[in-house]
């Protein structure tokens, strides 16, 4: 009986034997193989950025970082305390630690701590045997040389956060650590960020890697070779010194974003790893805005910078000839309105710019009376739509995340979002580029780039090639307008630098280039019927920007600019600014 | 009973040769020896890989293998009225000790087992898995076979008192084997079938308030994690998942000696103690365990030959308990590093590193060896 029970139980123990090792064998060689073989992902070096020299914009710089497995470590909590006590880690720090946990391969270290001075490294080593599944890993973190002079064009990286990936393309990002969040970084994140490299490591039960069985290299991210002048960068944010404001310079025969410069600025280096939340509530928070990219998402009026434009539409619909004269008193009065429309002239000189201004003075001294005259011959509607034609009120459609499109008002604009009509004074307004009309700089650059190439623009862009092969230059605007009209136009952006009476006379002295160029200012606060402006009684929020608007040289356009200057009382603060630029542009190969 | 030695030995001393006679006077029986110093010398060769290839492992067992033998060797000297009659002191004293470590014991994971004396540590339970049958076949063996009801219910209370005592440490496994061998000797007395079956049924009847008063929670997990490995892969799970990984790697012909992945790469946990036929399992395939298998059988079938020629009750009980003792405890490991059985911890016997164990189990074949060659009474005696 103990024989037959020891017998039947001893066939059923090696009955189980054969079936775990002979049956059942493939199965559990899989499985041992799946345990001793770890897939490990190996990032992609991100790709680099440099300008149309080859100058380094944004680089990849070895650094090392802290990480800790926590299935490796013994007390986790402890380990957090022991290296909070060591390295003085922040509660953000562990905030953001215990958020990179929760997207991640068990298993695999997740990062603490970024750029790890040799101080650092050093109290690390030497308390190792108390800091289990704590790891030192060496790794390319992003670097921008050139720090806040191409904060905004450049945008940064930062840590991959929760919502920044969605599911369908979180295998792609196993092993990255950081993703572009703003600017071209974000813009150009596929193809910078470059293809997941895997290796197949025997590990022991412990993770420790003893061998690599194989490899498949990670593809590198592509360089991107903008447009942009780093030198060019460098003189427009110098001549702007300490004011608000935008500066943007384009090619006119590419489109290229030769400059674009948002003040005031801030260092992308400081979010690659964690902006402290002091260092970015002050960001956030300050009046000046200077995480605004005022060059794409700053919307202001345009003021008199849209006068040759609407010139030439008016031109080109036989509203005025090159020799139509509107008599300028100073002011401008609808038909049985009393209201009298002022120009700004009136207030400097106490009469108009002339008893009757034709088109080429009135660009070029900026007269409103004879702008009031031609919207009003326009009607809104059809001002609009020649406004359109230039780009106003239209995403340019440039190379930069979350661009504004500004306001192109019209009758049905007004009902749409005021929920009103359109009254006759309102289009007066408007064409003097004021009222509820607002454009980036981009934009006007845009817009102006249609008059210097005599009426065709490309999509402003800032990368010029990927990899090596350039990127072709998208057509995006096209007016067409008879010689005489372009010629009536661009004479009169050419006296308003280089007539006495011209707006920007002030740039003149010393040129040694042709320039066409307009001036704007812009009303930030509107002036009672009866009031005047008066500056020193306004808060500096409260004064009139500048505008500056340019391209040179005249017959054979190599350059197009805009410039802003916020609350800085006119025009003639901006054209300053656009002097300097074109300046270094026209004469860079002397 | 003193007249069961006068039984004569159907042996007929004229037919064996010197040797045996050698052997039959050093008192070592050949069909325990050989398989035993094959599953000595074997089982090094497991450890060896199982700890790493660890010399510091290897030396330390060759000397637990050496003091074992040694220990075997000198409990096969032993006659056996002189077992019987230290039967019931080794027994309280075991019993004593085993009082001693729920009062004065020192742990470790949870567990008190082990009694310090200073100079030395051991587990008092050890003692017990030769104590239990040593006791179980003195006191049933006094009295009239098959033993009444109260001469069992005494032999039940000797069962009962230690196993408890063990099981609260707690250590489930050596409990289990304390109780199956005393239960065994039980068995060997020739008690009715009924008994049994109750005894069964009471078994049975007694998990749930086992289950609910009795088992600490990691026991329960323990069982709870056998029926579900995969509920808890990194904790309770691991091991079982692991060694089954292990063993089922093996395939047919193995991995080779030291080459078993999942040993050398530390997936397997507590691969050179409890776990180590899955590392034999692995690096051997089936064909080393069935060969494993095979000794093992011709040890235990060795076993209880020597237990049904047994020329006293008391031999006979005796016997069946070590030879219960012994295949328990193979069970136990078999069944639980194959995923059958919980995870109680009792080691593979002579393979496992460990001294203790192996001693206990070293003592156990010794008063087998003793059992087998003890001579009869010659008739000039009677």
């Amino acid at each position: 009986m103990l024989a037959a029970v020891m017998v039947l139980v001893m066939m059923g123990l090696l009955y189980r034997y054969f079936s775990l090792q002979v049956i059942q064998n493939e199965e559990f060689r899989a499985q041992s193989d799946r345990n001793r073989i770890a897939v490990r992902t190996v990032a992609p070096t991100r790709g680099v950025i440099v300008d149309r020299s080859g100058n380094l914009l944004a680089v990849n710089q070895p650094s090392f970082t802290l990480a800790i497995t926590p299935e490796r470590a013994e007390n986790l909590d402890i380990v957090l305390t022991t290296l909070s006590d060591l390295l003085g880690l922040t509660e953000t720090d562990i905030e953001l630690f215990t958020q990179a946990r929760k997207r991640r391969r068990p298993l695999s270290p997740v990062p603490l701590k970024y750029r790890l001075t040799d101080e650092e490294l050093a109290v690390i080593a030497v308390n190792k045997h108390v800091l289990s599944g704590v790891s030192v890993l060496s790794e390319l973190t992003r670097h921008y040389p050139e720090g806040d002079l191409l904060g905004h064009a450049l945008g940064y990286v930062g840590r991959i956060g929760i919502d920044d990936v969605d599911e369908s393309e979180k295998e792609a990002y196993r092993g990255i650590s950081h993703i572009g969040k703003v600017g071209l970084e974000a813009y150009y994140e596929d193809v910078l960020k470059g293809g997941l490299g895997l290796s197949r490591i025997e590990t022991n039960a412990r993770g420790v890697e003893l061998d690599v069985i194989d490899r498949i290299e990670p593809v590198p991210g592509a360089e991107l070779t903008l447009h942009l002048d780093i030198e060019l960068q460098r003189v427009a944010a110098a001549a702007m010194g300490d004011m608000r404001g935008a500066v943007v310079a384009l090619d006119p025969r590419t489109g290229g974003v030769l400059s674009a410069v948002s003040n005031p600025r801030y260092d992308p280096n400081k979010f690659v790893n964690g902006i402290s939340f002091s260092d970015y509530a002050e960001l956030r928070d300050s009046r000046d805005a200077p995480l605004l990219n005022r060059v794409i998402q700053g919307q202001y009026p345009p003021a008199s910078t849209i006068k040759p434009m609407l010139g030439l539409a008016g031109l080109n619909r036989d509203l005025i000839t090159i020799d139509t004269a509107i008599p300028d008193p100073g002011y401008y009065q609808l038909p049985g309105d009393p209201r009298r429309y002022r120009d700004w002239i009136l207030r400097v000189r106490g009469t108009g710019h002339a008893q009757e201004m034709n088109l080429r003075d009135s660009i070029a001294q900026s007269c409103d009376v004879y702008f009031y005259e031609l919207a009003n011959r326009f009607g809104i509607d059809a001002l609009a739509e020649s406004l359109e034609e230039f780009g106003i009120g239209s995403l340019t459609g440039v190379d930069l995340p979350s661009e504004k499109r500004g306001i192109l008002p019209s009758s049905e604009w007004k009902r749409r979002v005021i929920g009103s009509s359109w009254y006759g004074g309102e289009t007066l307004i408007v064409g003097i580029g004021q009222g509820y009309m607002l454009a980036t700089p981009l934009q006007l650059a845009v817009a102006t780039t249609v008059l210097a190439t005599r009426g065709t623009a490309f999509k402003p862009t800032f990368v010029a090639a990927v990899d090596g092969r350039s990127v072709e230059p998208e057509p995006l605007l096209n007016v067409s307008a008879d010689t005489a009209y372009w010629d009536e136009v661009f004479a009169g952006m050419v006296d308003t630098v280089a007539s006495v009476r011209g707006t920007a006379f002030g740039m003149r002295s010393g040129l040694t280039y042709s320039v066409a160029g307009k001036t704007g200012t812009a009303q930030v606060v509107g002036i009672a019927q009866d009031a005047t402006y008066d500056e020193e009684a306004l808060s500096e929020y409260q004064r009139n920007h500048g505008w500056f608007v340019a391209f040179a040289p005249v017959e054979n356009p190599e350059i197009v600019l805009a410039v802003l200057t916020e609350n800085s009382g006119g025009g003639s603060s901006a054209y300053p600014v656009a002097r300097a630029v074109l300046d270094y542009w026209m004469r860079r190969d002397e | 009973m003193s007249n069961d030695f006068a039984r004569v030995a159907e042996v007929s001393s004229r037919e064996l040769g010197a040797r045996v006679r050698l052997l039959q006077v050093l008192h070592i029986d050949l069909w325990l020896a050989v398989p035993l110093l094959m599953l000595c010398v074997g089982g090094l060769f497991v450890l060896y890989s199982a700890s790493g290839q660890s010399d510091v492992i290897l030396n330390a067992q060759m000397r637990n293998i050496v003091v074992a033998v040694m220990v075997l060797l000198i409990t096969a000297q032993f006659r056996l009225e002189t077992l019987r009659g230290v039967s019931p002191y080794i027994f309280a004293l075991a019993t004593l000790l085993l009082v001693a470590v729920a009062f004065f014991g020192v742990g470790a994971k949870g567990a008190q087992r082990w009694l310090s004396l200073g100079f030395i540590r051991f587990q008092p339970s050890e003692v017990m898995k030769v104590a239990m049958p040593l006791a179980l076949a003195w006191w049933l063996s006094k009295k009239a076979l098959p033993p009444d009801l109260r001469s069992l219910a005494v032999a039940f209370a000797l069962v009962a008192v230690p196993s408890g005592l063990i099981l609260q440490q707690p250590d489930l496994g050596t409990s289990l084997l304390v109780a199956t061998s005393g239960l065994a000797a039980i068995y060997m007395a020739g008690i009715q079938w009924r008994y049994i079956f109750s005894m069964m049924a009471l078994a049975l009847v007694s998990i749930w308030p086992a289950w609910v008063f009795v088992l600490k929670d990691y026991q329960k997990q323990r069982v709870l994690t056998l029926f579900n490995p995969e509920s808890d892969r990194l904790g309770a799970g691991w091991n079982i998942i692991q060694s089954k990984t292990a063993i089922g790697s093996g395939g047919w012909e193995g991995l080779g000696w030291t080459q078993g992945s999942q040993a050398q790469l530390d997936f397997l946990p507590e691969g050179h103690t409890d776990f180590i036929i899955a590392v034999l399992a692995e690096e051997f395939g089936f064909r080393g365990v069935l060969l494993l298998f095979l000794i093992y059988a011709v040890i235990l079938g060795r076993g209880l030959l020597i237990t049904w020629r047994a020329q006293s009750s008391f031999a006979r009980m005796l016997g069946g308990a070590l030879v219960a003792t012994f295949f328990s405890g193979l069970v136990m490991n078999l069944g639980m590093v194959s995923g059958l059985l919980p995870i109680v911890g009792v080691p593979l016997p002579m393979v496992s590193y460990g001294g203790t164990a192996m001693a206990s189990m070293m003592i156990a074949l010794g008063m087998l060896m003793a059992i087998s060659t003890e001579r009869p009474v010659p008739r000039t005696m009677r």
